[in-house]
């Protein structure tokens, strides 16, 4: 296993892509837990993969199309009834623009 | 006693008993054995009893009934029913109710089954022993002081003591095997594409099937049957042909080809486990079947594989989880950034926030050649070893884990060891094929032992007449955990 641990910084970039809030006790975990997983993963470079196609999913299907008919679909209501905040049939949420870029 | 829902539609059909009886019934062992177990997260009393009587009526009309008519079942709580709620095992779904209901539930109701709760998982289905639930561990019925295994470790557990005839879960790397074993009950992962996912919570989307577990192999067949096919709603369920499962139960096991790979019986399989599941193939040999050794070099990779695929496809699925549109959201966010990092922050547990956070870092710029694209390499070389092995096998027999279920809390701060313990089931799911674990023995302990079959794709049959042929020289799947006797 290699001796490697993930830095600080790298776990809370990772976490801010991950749109995770965590805390600093987090980070400290994740930073030995992610590399311990991540050393075990190395065994992978051991593997001779030079010409081999990835393998994304098991079946040989591609795309599925069907008719481009008219349905029914969901009422407004429907589609709202889950929502912690709307305004009629609009999802609402605080400002987005005066955040600080991220 | 527990009842096959073989027998009990038998019974309702013909109208020995009534549908209303029976379902009245597995409520009262429900509420008498589950608060020791905790399989369910919730139960469905009056919608069930309602199901029954509609059921009892039809009879009475002379309406032909469905080949699960009155036979109460449960399915794990990521999979969405029109009634009540659908956690996920989640706090950030806690209050969810889906506005729509799972393919595999309507198929269930279509033919009579009476859906009478929703059963306890790892959160999102992450996890392999119901620890990593947001509410609660299921206990196993051998040993409350056990796991029951998962991540279907609820529907694994309300089988085993009875509380239902059949339930289904969901296995993107063992999950319904694992718990299958632990808990000493029949389970069935259909091959990749068998079953429509439609109304599944997404955790791995080229990993996720639907699965069943069941008293014996000849209720997993009967489910299968009902579930399996098409689905235009779900674009991965592909157009095979359904046969009838029940019928082929009858195939001899002669001349059956069982190849065995000494890659599943290496290095840190418990010995009970061993012994027994060679006792197994043994038994399988008596029979007429025949041994076949077969190498399949990759398999050591698959832990280190399938934790990469599975965590970048979670990372990528659970971007839905915004507290936006549903689920839960932040008290007093401070802006709109926050919303999304706040609700998941306080939504999701350790472990699902773990496997996030290894999938993001796979997927991001710099490293996503580096581990997924290597991983998925890696993958297509599984595969080719198991295309190989089956040119001269028809099953693979193998452990489902190499330990019996292991004491709550043993292994909760340690997630790598946990999930070293899916190396014999998760190639199943990389590969795309199918496979059962059937109940063959008890450790010392008293615990149960689980044998693995698998098959190429689409050979249920094979495998399930397989696993009913076993079952009528051997009487593993008769016994009962010590609280249903009671």
């Amino acid at each position: 296993m290699v001796d490697r641990v993930l830095d600080e910084s790298v776990v809370r970039h990772i976490a801010q892509l991950a749109r995770l809030k965590v805390t600093d006790e987090e980070i400290v975990l994740y930073q030995e837990q992610l590399s311990r997983i991540l050393g075990y993963v190395e065994q992978l470079n051991e593997v001779d993969t030079r010409g081999v196609e990835p393998m994304a999913h098991p079946l040989p299907v591609v795309n599925v199309f069907r008719e481009d008919s008219p349905q029914e679909s969901w009422s407004a209501d429907r589609a709202m009834a889950n929502a912690p905040d709307h305004h009629e049939s609009f999802f609402k949420l605080p400002k987005v623009l005066d955040q600080e870029s991220a | 006693m527990r009842e096959t829902a073989w027998d009990l539609s038998a019974s309702v059909r013909t109208g020995k008993r009534s549908a209303v009886d029976v379902v009245r019934e597995a409520l009262d062992r429900l509420s008498g054995r589950d608060p020791r177990l905790k399989a369910f997260i919730s139960s469905l009393p009056e919608t069930a009893m309602q199901a029954a009587s509609r059921i009892d009526s039809a009879r009475q009309r002379g309406e032909r009934l469905g080949p699960l008519a009155g036979v109460p079942v449960a399915v794990k709580d990521n999979l969405c029913a029109a009634k009540g709620i659908t956690t996920c095992g989640s706090r950030i779904l806690e209050n969810y109710r889906a506005p729509y209901q799972a393919h595999v539930v309507d198929r269930l109701e279509a033919a009579g089954a009476i859906l009478i709760g929703k059963t306890n998982l790892d959160e999102f289905a992450m996890g392999s022993s119901t620890e990593n639930s947001a509410f609660f561990t299921t206990r196993n019925p051998w040993d409350t002081r056990s796991v029951a295994g998962g991540s279907s470790g609820g529907s694994a557990a309300a089988v085993a003591a009875g509380m239902v005839s059949g339930a289904l879960g969901s296995d993107t790397g063992g999950s319904v095997r694992l718990p299958a074993s632990f808990c000493g009950v029949v389970g069935l992962k259909p091959t990749y594409g068998r079953v429509s996912r439609f109304g599944l919570v997404a955790f791995g989307s080229s990993l996720d099937q639907i699965g069943i577990l069941a008293t014996d192999a000849r209720d997993a067949a009967l489910l299968l049957s009902v579930i399996a096919g098409h689905d235009a709603r779900d674009s991965t369920s592909v157009c095979e042909p359904v046969p009838d499962y029940v019928t082929s139960l009858d195939r001899p096991l002669k001349g059956l080809r069982i190849g065995i790979s000494e890659e599943y019986f290496g290095e840190g399989l418990a010995e009970d486990v061993r012994r027994t599941t060679e006792a197994a193939i043994k038994e399988l040999e008596k029979q007429g079947a025949v041994t076949v050794s077969i190498h399949l070099p990759h398999m050591k990779y698959g832990v280190a594989c399938y934790y990469i695929v599975s965590s970048a496809e979670a990372s990528s699925n659970l971007a839905r989880y915004d507290g936006v549109h549903f689920g839960h959201r932040a008290a007093k966010p401070k802006d709109a950034m926050d919303v999304y990092c706040s609700s998941r922050g306080e939504g999701f547990g350790a472990e699902v926030k773990r496997r996030i956070m290894l999938g993001t870092y796979a997927l991001s710029s710099g490293y996503y050649d580096a581990y997924y694209l290597k991983a998925l390499q890696v993958r297509r070389l599984i595969k080719r070893d198991f295309d190989r092995a089956f040119e001269t096998v028809d099953v693979i027999a193998s452990p489902v884990s190499p330990t019996t279920a292991f004491a709550i809390g043993e292994k909760a701060g340690d997630p790598l060891a946990m999930y070293l313990g899916d190396l014999y089931t998760l190639s199943a799911n990389l590969a795309g094929l199918c496979a059962i674990s059937v109940p063959c023995g008890f450790d010392r302990a008293g615990l149960p032992i689980g044998l693995q079959l698998l098959g190429p794709p689409f050979a249920e049959e094979t495998l399930l007449s397989t696993a009913h042929q076993y079952q009528q020289f051997t009487d593993f799947h008769l016994q009962e955990p010590p609280l249903v006797a009671a």
